[in-house]
């Protein structure tokens, strides 16, 4: 019991975490229906800046994180006007050749990362890390509450921003109907790249939270197709609550099989939660149709 | 004019197969049939590959998937009964048509992306099944121990080698008679629009599932050999990620729109990648490998034939 419970709790954290790294791709593809199979590999290639910056620099892990994000930004305008000139323009089949894009290009990064990091794990070091709370019985390890805060702070500003600005509900309309956005004079295209700069950018703290939960290696970003598509998709295209409630369901679903059954088993539960809703939800929990 | 191209086909494949016996008979080199073989394995995979891919435009991410269960079913055939090789594929190449028929049921009414992250999964979850099954090694891997080898062929994987080749003349046929058959005809008009190809009577649903449960099929049968080749197998390499990748690389840069495109592409990038592999990384072989999708996506979307086509088109223009 005390077991099953540890693991709730442990699952509840573990979810936060999967929220912030999924809040980008709940944006890329939830709103902009980008099909950004490469979001998990963008994500391990902020790790490895992050990672970079702790053990050249000694920068503590989750400032490396801010200060790449700028550079993410600007990185996730040039990949969307990219991918909008050879694809989105051009019409007819460009989703089909759009995925074998992203997938050619989480395969480049994958490669690269290996060629200049090799293959081993890395981690970053940081005060934070290595210890643990204890309640009662149950012992929280201390990253995970980092993680835990940051990833809650993060989802729900941008959360707010996509609400509250005039910028993000931009963003909303034109995941709306981009037709309309059209002909209120606006430039959907400029809309779309800016909100995908914005979902690139945030993979900067989403990146540095990844090393600190735990260590990172170059095909880390194969498991988090699973999970980050798996928590999309079950949030309803596009819901920033429904990601977090979502990627909760995950972690905990996750840490309760992994307790159960053994680590063996833990890569398919994303996928095999993946499947399950897509077969019998594939509107999600809180779907726009 | 049909029939002298099918006839012109069937002499080439003929020639093809006593080519490849004629090599086995006289070359003793295993280097060439090790890097043959592998060759062979990716035109069936890719070729199998665009019959749903290609034809349907239903993005296959499970090559991988069907491909580590032919391997298994070959594995767990061998092990249980000392099956000969050609049950094996036999069995694989059923057990792929269920998988596919399976696959389809689950999957083929989503869409586009959702289609594919359903094919990625299914690979997982097969893959985590496999991992945590016992008798087949689980994650540790399984060694396989050749039997000896049949008549004319001087070593096993010289045998493997025409095997592979069997199974290409076979894949390119079939695929061969689905473009030119009404089927073909069927899937390609839902790739156009699928909303307009139901309106106007074709069966959709049921043409994606004839075409998935082909292609699973076949997949399977060309895993099924890959066991006694490497005399070994192990869930992680076998359900690598890397043979999706590189399959609907080579279906891609080749061209889907005519069934000689994946072929042309999977000689292409077997060649460079065995090349590659021997003289650089397979890291890389990776890197050229995403490259080359990356860039003939962007810059030939119709691939090696699509080149070809348009440079005829000019040419008549000029």
């Amino acid at each position: 019991m005390d077991l099953l419970l540890e693991a709730v709790v442990t699952g509840v954290l573990l979810g936060c975490f999967y929220a912030a790294v999924s809040i980008g791709l709940s944006v890329s593809f939830g709103l902009l229906d980008v099909p950004h199979v490469a979001h998990p590999a963008f994500l391990v290639l902020a790790s490895y800046a992050v990672y970079f910056l702790n053990d050249g620099y000694d920068i503590d892990p989750l400032l490396a994180g801010l200060l790449i994000t700028p550079l993410l930004f600007v990185f996730g305008l040039a990949a969307y006007r990219l991918y909008y000139e050879t694809f989105e323009r051009r019409g007819s089949d460009a989703a089909v050749r759009g995925i074998a894009f992203f997938f050619g290009v989480a395969f480049i990064i994958e490669v690269l990362i290996i060629l200049h990091f090799g293959v081993d794990q890395r981690s970053v070091t940081a005060s934070y890390i290595g210890k643990s709370w204890r309640f009662g019985d149950m012992r929280i390890p201390l990253r995970l509450m980092v993680a835990f805060a940051v990833a809650t702070g993060l989802t729900v500003l941008l959360a707010t921003y996509l609400s509250r600005t005039f910028m993000g509900r931009a963003i909303r309309a034109v995941a709306q109907d981009e037709e309309a956005v059209r002909l209120m004079g606006a430039n959907p295209v400029r809309i779309k790249q800016w909100a995908f700069g914005i979902a690139t950018a945030v993979l900067g703290v989403a990146g540095a939270l990844l090393i600190i939960v735990a260590p990172v290696d170059p095909t880390l970003d194969r498991a988090y197709i699973g999970r980050t598509f798996c928590v999309v998709v079950m949030a309803g295209l596009g819901s920033m609550t429904g990601t977090l409630i979502a990627a909760i369901i995950l972690g905990v679903a996750e840490t309760i099989v992994l307790t159960m059954f053994g680590a063996s088993w833990a890569p398919a539960i994303s996928f095999a939660l993946l499947l399950g809703v897509l077969a019998v939800r594939p509107q999600g929990l809180l779907g726009r149709r | 004019m049909m029939k002298r191209n099918s006839l012109a086909f069937w002499g080439a494949a003929v020639l093809f197969l006593a080519v490849v016996l004629l090599a086995t008979q006289l070359v003793s080199n295993e280097y060439w049939f090790f890097a043959g073989y592998v060759i062979l394995q990716f035109i069936v995979l890719s070729v199998a590959w665009s019959i749903l891919g290609g034809y349907a435009g239903y993005v296959n991410f499970g090559t991988s998937a069907f491909f580590g269960v032919g391997v298994y079913t070959a594995v767990l055939l061998f092990k249980a009964f000392d099956a000969p090789l050609l049950v094996q594929i036999a069995a694989a190449a059923a057990v792929g048509a269920l998988l596919g028929f399976a696959v389809g049921l689950l999957t083929l009414r989503m869409q586009g992306i959702f289609f594919s992250i359903a094919t990625i999964a299914l690979t997982i979850v097969i893959e985590t099944t496999v991992t945590n099954w016992r008798f087949l090694g689980g994650a540790a891997g399984i060694q396989i121990q050749r039997p000896p080898v049949t008549a004319p062929f001087p070593s096993y994987v010289q045998m493997l080698v025409f095997v592979q080749a069997s199974l290409v003349v076979i894949s390119v046929a079939i695929a061969r008679y689905i473009q030119n058959s009404w089927i073909g005809r069927g899937l390609q008009a839902l790739r156009d629009d699928e909303l307009a190809a139901e309106c106007t009577g074709v069966p959709t649903l049921r043409l994606k599932m004839v075409a998935c449960v082909i292609s699973g099929a076949l997949m399977c049968a060309a895993g099924a050999p890959a066991a006694m080749y490497l005399q070994y197998a192990d869930p992680a390499s076998a359900f690598n990620l890397n043979y999706s990748v590189s399959v609907l690389a080579m279906a891609l840069i080749g061209g889907t729109a005519h069934w000689i495109g994946p072929v042309i592409g999977a000689i292409l990038l077997g060649i460079t990648q065995q090349l590659l592999a021997v003289t650089i990384s397979s890291e890389v072989n990776v890197l050229v490998l995403g490259v080359m999708l990356v860039l003939f996506v962007v810059g030939a979307p119709e691939g090696i034939i699509g080149l070809f086509r348009k440079g005829r088109r000019a040419e008549g223009k000029a």
